[in-house]
């Protein structure tokens, strides 16, 4: 078994040692009527690599890859183009196989990167401090949600609409125990967001507001007056932004008011993954950082009076304040953060300002070409490079259709909304610059011969 | 700070030493108007794709001096409006940029200033750092697992259902469980996980009680979850043998006990032998028995944590099925269930419909699910995880994942004998340990504690174990070795941990100097808590904010 070492006369010559007859004897206190006394039945033996590789190939083949077909999808997972190099890097084995940065001597690499991934995120949040990641956007909006009910000391949080129905599940998931009352709605296929229903639902027990930024339907409001109103009311504006790279195109959440930043990080540096692992980014106000979940990455000097990083203000972790943590984290999502921050060293501000370009102009042209189908009418007044289209039927059959034809033609509002008839001929379409005009143009053609 | 600046005593212009390379931040070697990355000539546009216009001559909010990102010419293609509501972001981000070589320089510079499994011996108790195969990696990378969306139609996305169907079915034959939740993120969100179905199930059954009852040995996490879902935790005691007092336990049991959370193997690194009847005991008095499985590894193959009375347990895949750690993550928790918590598990679920595999969501659990507590994360879980932990448990099938706790123990006993003549094993005495060795640092000389023997492993060219951890053992010291380290390997760990401890107990303050030979002597972590600096900022502007 090619990865473990021991060779049968080092296992005697240890059990000597040790003094044990068999490695059987060192199980002694499980108890014989559950000790196994041989392998699981009815399961495989072991097998080489040769095997393990075809076993699984032949899965990955059942299944149909976005780079090899006109896609589209959207709604919190984008598909762009990540530099080769990022790759490589985040297989060196030193970051790769490495843990947790608890002994920051040796650890320098990987606790330096999380305290440059936290400032790239602090600035493209528009925010003070970030950490080191959470497991994913929609956790991390849950957490942002309780973090706000500890310094408000509220417990109600309004929801808007425009929020990823997932995250808003999360939510009602974790408040159905907590105690958390949330208000939520379902999104409306109108042009602008719902900032004036939100601003209108403020009231003395809000906690905070949660908006999406660009929203579920791709649409970008100001949210400079909705934070005026949520401090106004003693409340705090916590906003999610799925898609980071709109943020090489349009003003930060920050820079508008926001209290709390969160997000998903995946477009930059990490790919589809079937949806996970992600990496959850989390940005506020230094005032709030003693509230903050999750691991931080600090900095401070060593016995020489070298510059050097380490773990800190762990006090408010549980491995140390168990149940008085600000919340349960522990293992994070180190390897994506450090990919998210790769790439974005790779693009800097021109490029990732560049790559903002490239997607819109990009989702211009799609929303252009689609929405002159007949009946296909463009939902969105405003969209950085994702839109939704309403379309003359209901949309989920449409996408299954497409798919068939070799088409991944975006997200159906019934797949986010079942059941939802208001919503059931809603096309969500993400256009990234992965996409081509032969993609837009596929697109087009099967959709307006679906829809013929 | 450049790289110059610290030659502190090495002798060098460049305060480098060989292969000890220091390496700036991106903020003081990149800036704004670098990038390492090309973009297309947009076809049909004949130009290419730099243009959201920023106000010249403004100085970035982060105080840069760098040049500025230099619109290009002309409109977007075709439509004259932008669609972005007059939100363009015309402020400077703050964003440094590196050219490709400089990159790739940057973070293997960065890289070299790990310890890794890779290198060598990464004895972190209940951490489970062992070799990570590369052909987890390559399989993971596969195509059709790493590039296909979460929302695709469920018929182009039939095989990576079927890999997290196939997953979820050994880690039920493994656990002799009932189900498994294969979305939580890690470990802790899977004890998340857990208590949630928990809840659900006693609330569906009328009885919510409030109280999780938690050994004092128990990882962090699991108070800390246990709070975040709303409960009241309570501690009990160990018994003189590392292990959960049966009579405290007995005693403080109740109609308010919602449940009890176990790890089995204990952070002791001991089997816990009462487990059936502590199962027994709390399934009585109407509660629910939660595992931490978080040391599976030492088990996996020997015994069924459901043929020990377990309602749930999570499985950390970066623990025993090898993901790599990746330097705090990602990790994945699946979770197995009981029967009894089976209806309560969360959404979303693969199943397998004939010859089909379908996604049980909201929408369709209704007819079958409908007790479940619902979602914990947007879309399914870490799939990335999934094909890396079922690419090692093909490798080593039913016998090779025998042979793995069977090494995994092995070598934690001969670390525990090879060491407990010189160094307090505070419950060697009651047995053989599974498949981590703890000792204690009673006899230390005067000064000298747990934390200057791990810096001077480090001086050895080793990563430490876990310290000070589990919490009832004075000045911990937990040593799991793991399967994949051979015997020379530990050999030698084991003559430097002699030569450390010796030094310990003669009071060697020279000790307290290690390390000596790591980039970074030891860091003020007091300073970097009472003034903490969590992001770069422009030296001018750090100096303004004192």
């Amino acid at each position: 078994m090619r990865y473990l070492p021991l060779t049968e006369p080092d296992r005697n010559e240890m059990l000597r040692t040790i003094g044990a007859a068999s490695v059987e004897e060192l199980f002694v206190d499980v108890p014989e009527g559950a000790r196994l006394s041989g392998k699981i039945e009815g399961l495989p033996d072991h097998a080489s690599e040769l095997a393990v590789e075809r076993e699984l190939g032949a899965m990955a083949r059942r299944n149909l890859v976005a780079g090899e077909a006109p896609f589209f999808l959207g709604c919190g997972a984008y598909r762009h183009h990540i530099p080769a190099s990022v790759d490589h890097l985040i297989q060196r084995g030193e970051f790769l196989t490495s843990y947790t940065p608890y002994q920051p001597e040796i650890a320098q690499g990987t606790l330096q990167a999380l305290f440059e991934f936290q400032t790239q995120v602090a600035r493209l949040y528009g925010c003070d401090v970030a950490n080191a990641s959470m497991y994913d956007g929609s956790t991390a909006c849950w957490e942002a949600i309780g973090m706000a009910r500890r310094i408000t000391r509220r417990g109600k949080a309004i929801l808007s609409s425009g929020l990823h129905p997932h995250y808003v599940l999360v939510a009602k998931t974790m408040a159905r125990f907590t105690g958390d009352r949330l208000e939520t709605r379902l999104p409306e296929l109108t042009p602008e967001p719902d900032t004036a229903a939100l601003i209108e639902a403020i009231d003395q027990e809000t906690s905070c507001v949660v908006v999406q930024y660009p929203d579920i339907l791709g649409r970008i409001g100001d949210l400079s007056e909705l934070a005026e109103r949520c401090h106004g009311a003693g409340a705090l504006l916590v906003v999610v932004v799925t898609e980071p790279v709109a943020l090489g195109a349009i003003r930060s959440p920050g820079e508008m008011g926001a209290d709390i930043v969160v997000g998903e990080g995946q477009s930059i540096g990490v790919g589809l993954n079937f949806g996970g692992p992600y990496v959850g980014l989390f940005a506020t106000r230094d005032k709030y950082v003693r509230q903050m979940p999750g691991r931080l990455a600090g900095e401070t000097v060593d016995a020489e009076g070298k510059r050097g990083f380490v773990l800190t203000l762990s006090t408010r972790e549980q491995h140390i304040r168990r149940e008085k943590a600000t919340s349960n984290i522990c293992t994070n999502s180190g390897l994506c953060a450090l990919a998210f921050s790769i790439h974005m060293t790779l693009l800097g501000e021109k490029g990732l300002r560049q790559l903002a370009d490239a997607n819109r102009y990009m989702a211009l042209e799609a929303a252009e070409r689609l929405s002159r189908l007949p009946g296909v009418e463009l939902v969105n007044e405003t969209f950085f490079n994702e839109f939704t289209l309403r379309l003359p039927r209901e949309a989920r059959p449409v996408v299954r259709t497409m798919a068939e034809r070799g088409v991944l033609g975006g997200v159906s509002l019934g797949r986010l909304y079942p059941g939802e008839a208001s919503l059931e001929n809603g096309l969500v379409v993400a256009v990234t610059e992965t996409v081509t005009h032969g993609d837009i143009a596929a697109l087009a053609a099967a959709l307006g011969e679906i829809l013929a | 700070m450049g790289s110059g600046e610290s030659a502190g005593g090495t002798g060098t212009f460049t305060g480098n030493r060989a292969l000890m390379l220091e390496e700036p931040l991106i903020f003081e070697i990149g800036d704004s108007s670098t990038t390492g990355v090309d973009f297309d000539i947009l076809p049909g546009t004949g130009r290419g794709t730099a243009g959201t216009a920023v106000e010249g001559g403004e100085r970035s909010e982060h105080g840069e001096a760098g040049p500025l990102h230099q619109p290009a010419a002309g409109p977007p293609p075709r439509s004259g409006e932008d669609k972005l509501g007059g939100l363009q972001r015309r402020r400077p981000i703050g964003l440094p940029g590196l050219s490709e070589p400089q990159a790739v320089r940057h973070y293997t510079r960065l890289s070299r200033q790990n310890y890794a499994i890779d290198l060598g011996l990464f004895p972190l108790g209940s951490c489970t750092m062992k070799h990570n195969p590369r052909l987890c990696e390559k399989v993971a990378r596969m195509p059709g697992f790493a590039d296909i969306h979460p929302l695709q139609p469920a018929d182009t996305v039939q095989g990576a259902f079927q890999l997290i169907h196939k997953l979820g079915e050994w880690l039920i034959r493994l656990t002799g469980m009932h189900s498994v939740a294969m979305s939580p993120k890690a470990g802790a969100h899977g004890e998340l996980c857990g208590l949630l179905a928990i809840r659900a199930a006693l609330e569906a059954r009328g009885d919510a009680r409030e109280v999780i009852l938690v050994p004092e040995s128990a990882h962090g996490t699991n108070p800390a979850t246990a709070a975040f879902v709303g409960y009241r935790v309570e501690s009990i005691p160990a018994n003189e043998r590392g292990r959960v007092d049966l009579e405290a336990l007995k005693g403080r049991l109740g109609p308010d006990v919602a449940a009890v959370m176990i790890t089995n193997p204990n952070t002791c690194g001991l089997f816990e032998p009462d487990m059936i009847e502590i199962s027994e005991a709390v399934h009585a008095a109407g509660g629910l028995v939660y595992c931490d499985g978080a040391n599976f590894n030492a088990i996996v193959g020997r015994v069924k944590p459901g043929d020990l009375g377990i309602d749930a347990m999570h499985i950390n895949l970066h623990k025993t099925f090898s993901t790599p750690h990746g330097g705090g993550g990602p990790g994945a928790g699946p979770v197995v269930f009981s029967e009894a918590l089976t209806p309560f598990a969360p959404l979303p679920f693969v199943e397998k419909q004939g010859d089909q595999f379908a996604l049980v969501e909201e929408e369709t659990a209704g007819e079958h699910h409908g007790s479940s507590f619902g979602r914990m994360v947007a879309f399914h879980g870490q799939m990335g995880m999934f094909t890396r932990a079922l690419a090692y448990i093909l490798s080593h099938g039913a016998d090779g994942l025998r042979q793995v706790s069977g090494d995994a123990v092995l070598n934690a006993n001969y670390i525990l004998r090879a060491l407990d003549g010189l160094l307090d094993a505070p419950f060697g005495h009651s047995g053989p340990c599974m498949h981590e060795a703890l000792f204690s640092d009673k006899g230390f000389g005067e000064g000298l504690t747990t934390l200057d023997l791990a810096k001077g492993l480090i001086d050895e060219g080793f990563h430490p174990m876990t310290m000070y951890f589990p919490l009832v053992v004075h000045g911990a010291m937990l040593v799991e070795p793991t399967e994949t380290e051979s015997k020379a390997t530990l050999d030698q760990f084991i003559g430097a941990f002699r030569s450390l401890a010796e030094r310990a107990k003669a009071g060697d303050q020279s000790l307290k100097a290690a390390p000596v030979h790591a980039p970074r002597r030891r860091l003020d972590e007091t300073q970097a808590a009472r003034k903490p600096v969590l992001v770069w900022k422009e030296p001018a502007e750090a100096e303004a904010a004192e």
